[in-house]
């Protein structure tokens, strides 16, 4: 039997298409109404809440729980003040990324990190390598549950509730109350959007639940399935584990793993010269960066509309635009004198119903990687393969000024 | 009196105008928009009419607006934002209704209550109609031939249309035919048996046109509105963010990237003309502006019989002209709610005031509707197109509260035994009993209403007797034919004089194709003269 989350009694009566999920063991909706795009709207246009309970979190705690993570973490956790939280990865020693996660430095000594796959023992192992006395490590999964509140509106609603959330800035976070119950509010999500998430002890989620809810009814808050924040998360240019890339952990070999540098995240490593960490993947990492070693990189590409159109006006079939979503390999080629000249692939396509048109995550080769840049992107039309123009793109396709900004 | 210089000046700030001007100025024209009032939008608007509530006093809803438009003027980088309309509610007599939300299944059960074969029908007549409106998607998305014209070019198009009409499969010609001319009662009938069903679908092929839908003419009104598209699904509506004058405010911004200008409070009261063809413009103010090219998007009426003396004109198109036919007959009322309206067994819900309240319950009752203002009368019991957007969009009102916008059928411009002045709180109270009678309780969740009467179109967007689509849409008035044979090019006889309005092909209802197919023309008559 899958696990529920402490919110799951509220989400099954919710959830009109009593269809749910697996995530990492939980039921998990993909959506609640019939109509994604209601939900994904709900994220631009007024406020979503989703359950991201699932997710695995972990307590680091104890005089030397920072001196661990700057070894654990490619990027250096010092930057992270209490009262902050981090995007962060954490790579192998070939500079191979393992995962990604947000961390939240909730005092001198305390972190908490959400990751997707099971990391305890992972580290665990390595603070019992280096030895370092005072630094707990604890799986706290089961203690919370984890609710993003997403959208314009969503600042709204919680200023009814806590004084907290008007000045609370983009990736800060602030130990607060919701309906009386202690909760740790971050500005932080999976959204490109203005959005908040929130670590509720696990018997107050329903409370909180509740409270949300309730605060929220007049600003057309929606339950968010996943594949809500799913296109959401394409338009913001987040990479999503086990579809944008794999962990090193589980790869048989080099070609399906991916450097940080490859991922897109070489901004994590700005001013490495000037930090002293010895952290795991460091060796590797620089020299990736200073002899230009990436075998690819990750950019987003945009579907050329009119050419689009016109294959399909070709085929005598009207364009499939809403409802277009395709997490897997989709190969691109050259536009070249050679046919069919591979150059590297895709992974996430979606329609971006906002952007009104299609849009990718992909992997390239170097010299195809500059925004504006010309590719052939393989779809299926009538179940044949059919080459449409795409071009390269800035990420996040999507980012409005609320997202960063003080309100 | 200030002089400046343009290369090309559009008279009128609604949606096909600014459409028209950023096409002008993207490839390079030294553009101006001079609008009447004191906001562009035309009737695409949304007006703070109360602290909070945001109005859409005309327009209220989105789905023509072409596609392509969108993508060649980056409207989504000017925040373009159309939310879908995932509920449908028809509400019928005695309790009954059917319910909409969009999944194919639950749709079919939902018919199915009534007719499990009317259920299955709508999934066969969808699809015909996806492919009627893909096959008539290219002819309205380009210039139509000129029928009038012995150029051996116009004649091969008039010849390839044929051949391409000719070239579809027979079913999708049959019914092209049969809605061209007919009306979409003898189309329904053929199709579905539930009347309550009838009743829903025909409410497209009356919007804003002088017809009920056992007349003949309501056929092609109701397949100009099923052109319209949302994400790729025909006859799928949406709200724009902040209303439809949240659309024409990113039009605006579009508009100013390209390096168009407004000018607002400049309303033209005559087009200058130097041998046959035009300099510029005069404003009501005595101010004149010049260019070579000077774009009307404002109705047939104005473009040729006001803006110009019609004694310059061809006498044939004046005659046209003059019979032309607008007879407005729709009109709005817009309620403040301290609550959504309650039906029975729904109270308090919002979710099935997502999309369109269709109140309309059967073809009788539109029927009926019609033939009262046939008779010159405003419809004892009107057809309503009800949104309640502040379901969807937070933005719309205060918290806790709602504005719904009505939009009505039949309230004939030409009243035979009253006045509008006169009449605007019987329509008022008219609506409002009309929709108390279909939820009952509604009186009592009223805070604020706002009547806006066909008369009141006319004065305050200036369209000739208030026709939102700036003039019927009837087959003697579409396509080569608007609005007048040899004139339906964009071109008039004034040369450096265009029209763009939604009196030119296709047609009105925020589509932006006669903005964007006139400075097609216009851009292309200008490197002909080089």
């Amino acid at each position: 039997m899958p696990k529920t989350t402490p919110f799951h009694p509220r989400l099954e009566a919710l959830n009109r298409t009593k269809i749910w999920d697996n995530w990492a063991g939980y039921l998990t909706a993909p959506r609640y109404q019939y109509s994604d795009l209601s939900e994904y709207y709900a994220i631009r246009n007024s406020a979503g809440l989703l359950d991201t309970s699932p997710l695995f979190k972990y307590r680091f705690s104890g005089a030397d729980a920072t001196k661990f993570l700057m070894h654990a973490m490619a990027r250096d956790i010092r930057k992270c003040r209490v009262g902050q939280a981090q995007y962060t990865t954490w790579c192998d020693d070939n500079g191979f990324v393992i995962e990604d996660g947000v961390i939240v430095r909730t005092t001198e000594n305390d972190y908490l990190l959400t990751a997707a796959e099971p990391n305890l023992r992972y580290f665990r192992q390595i603070n019992r390598k280096i030895g370092l006395a005072d630094c707990q490590i604890d799986d706290v999964s089961a203690d919370y549950g984890i609710l993003a509140l997403q959208g314009p509106h969503s600042l709204n609603i919680l200023r009814g509730l806590t004084a907290d959330a008007e000045k609370l800035r983009y990736f800060r976070s602030v130990q607060t109350e919701i309906g009386d119950k202690p909760v740790l509010l971050t500005r932080t999500g999976f959204t490109g959007d203005l959005g908040y998430e929130l670590w509720i002890k696990a018997e107050d989620c329903l409370d909180v639940w509740d409270t949300l809810m309730a605060a929220g009814k007049d600003y057309n808050i929606t339950p968010l399935g996943l594949h809500a924040l799913k296109i959401a998360r394409v338009e913001a240019g987040l990479l999503l584990l086990d579809v944008d890339f794999s962990s090193t952990r589980y790869a048989w070999v080099d070609a399906q793993r991916e450097t940080p540098i490859e991922l897109g995240w070489e901004w994590m490593f700005r001013g490495l010269h000037k930090d002293d960490r010895d952290f795991i993947g460091r060796v590797a990492i620089e020299s990736e960066i200073a002899n230009k070693t990436s075998r690819w990189k990750t950019v987003g590409l945009t579907v050329d509309w009119h050419h689009y159109q016109q294959l399909h006006r070709e085929a005598g079939i009207m364009p499939p635009l809403d409802g277009v979503f395709h997490e897997g390999t989709m190969n691109i080629y050259r536009q070249s004198e050679i046919p069919w000249d591979y150059a590297g692939y895709a992974t996430s396509l979606v329609y971006s119903s906002i952007l009104r048109k299609h849009i990718a995550i992909a992997k390239l080769p170097l010299d195809l990687c500059e925004p504006g840049s010309q590719v052939s992107l393989e779809i299926t039309i009538i179940r044949r393969s059919v080459n449409v123009l795409a071009r390269v793109a800035e990420m996040p396709f999507f980012n409005p000024n609320r997202k960063t900004n003080l309100i | 009196m200030s002089q400046q210089n343009y290369d090309a000046i559009v008279i009128g700030g609604g949606h096909n105008g600014l459409v028209n001007a950023c096409y002008l100025a993207k490839n390079g024209l030294k553009t101006l928009v001079l609008e009447r009032r004191h906001l562009v939008g035309g009737a695409a608007i949304t007006e703070e009419l109360l602290p909070g509530y945001k109005f859409t006093t005309f327009s209220y809803a989105l789905s023509l607006i072409r596609p392509d438009i969108c993508e060649e003027l980056n409207l989504p980088q000017h925040g373009m934002m159309t939310l879908p309309m995932p509920n449908d509610f028809h509400p019928g007599f005695n309790g009954d209704y059917l319910k909409f939300n969009g999944d194919a299944y639950e749709d079919y059960h939902e018919v199915a209550r009534y007719s499990a074969e009317d259920a299955e029908a709508l999934h066969d007549f969808r699809h015909l109609m996806n492919r009627v409106c893909y096959a008539m998607k290219p002819i309205m998305d380009s210039i139509p031939p000129n029928s009038r014209s012995d150029d051996p070019e116009e004649l091969q198009r008039v010849a390839d249309l044929h051949g391409y009409l000719e070239g579809l499969d027979d079913d999708i010609q049959e019914l092209i035919h049969k809605l061209w001319r007919g009306s979409i009662a003898e189309v329904l009938d053929e199709y579905f048996e539930s009347e309550l069903l009838k009743g829903l679908m025909a409410s497209s092929s009356i919007i804003g046109s002088m017809v009920g839908p056992r007349s003949p003419g309501s056929g092609l009104v109701w397949l100009f509105h099923k052109m319209g598209e949302y994400d790729g699904s025909f006859g799928s509506w949406g709200f724009h963010k902040g209303g439809n004058g949240g659309f024409t405010q990113v039009l605006a911004k579009a508009l100013r990237s390209f390096g168009g200008e407004i000018l607002l409070d400049a309303g033209v009261s005559e087009v200058l003309r130097q041998e046959g063809r035009t300099t510029g413009v005069r404003l009501t103010d005595g101010r004149e502006f010049y260019a070579p090219t000077v774009v009307s998007a404002l109705d047939p009426r104005n473009t040729f019989l006001k803006l110009v003396d019609p004694a310059e004109l061809p006498a044939d198109l004046v005659s046209h002209i003059e019979a032309y036919k607008f007879q407005g007959s729709a009109s709005k009322v817009n309620f403040v709610l301290n609550d959504v309206p309650p039906y029975p067994g729904f109270e308090g819900n919002t979710e099935i005031f997502r999309g369109f309240t269709n109140v309309g319950p059967t073809l009788d009752y539109l029927q009926e509707a019609f033939e009262d203002a046939a008779a010159g009368r405003i419809s004892r019991r009107p057809f309503i197109d009800a949104c309640v957007q502040s379901t969807v969009d937070p933005d719309m009102t205060p918290p806790g509260k709602h504005i719904m916008s009505c939009f009505v059928m039949y309230t004939p411009y030409h009243l035979a035994e009253s006045d509008w002045d006169t009449e605007r709180e019987t329509l008022g109270d008219i609506v409002q009993e009309t929709l108390n009678e279909f939820f009952p309780g509604f009186h009592d969740i009223v805070e604020h209403r706002e009547v806006v009467t066909p008369l009141d179109i006319e004065r305050i967007v200036g369209i000739s007797e208030g026709n939102i689509f700036h003039g019927e849409l009837f087959a003697d008035q579409m396509f080569m034919n608007r609005p007048a044979p040899g004139w339906n090019q964009y071109r008039t006889p004034i040369a450096g004089y265009y029209q763009c309005g939604s009196g030119t092909h296709p047609g009105g209802c925020v589509i932006g194709a006669p903005g964007k197919l006139a400075a097609q023309q216009i851009l292309g008559d200008l490197v002909s003269a080089i």
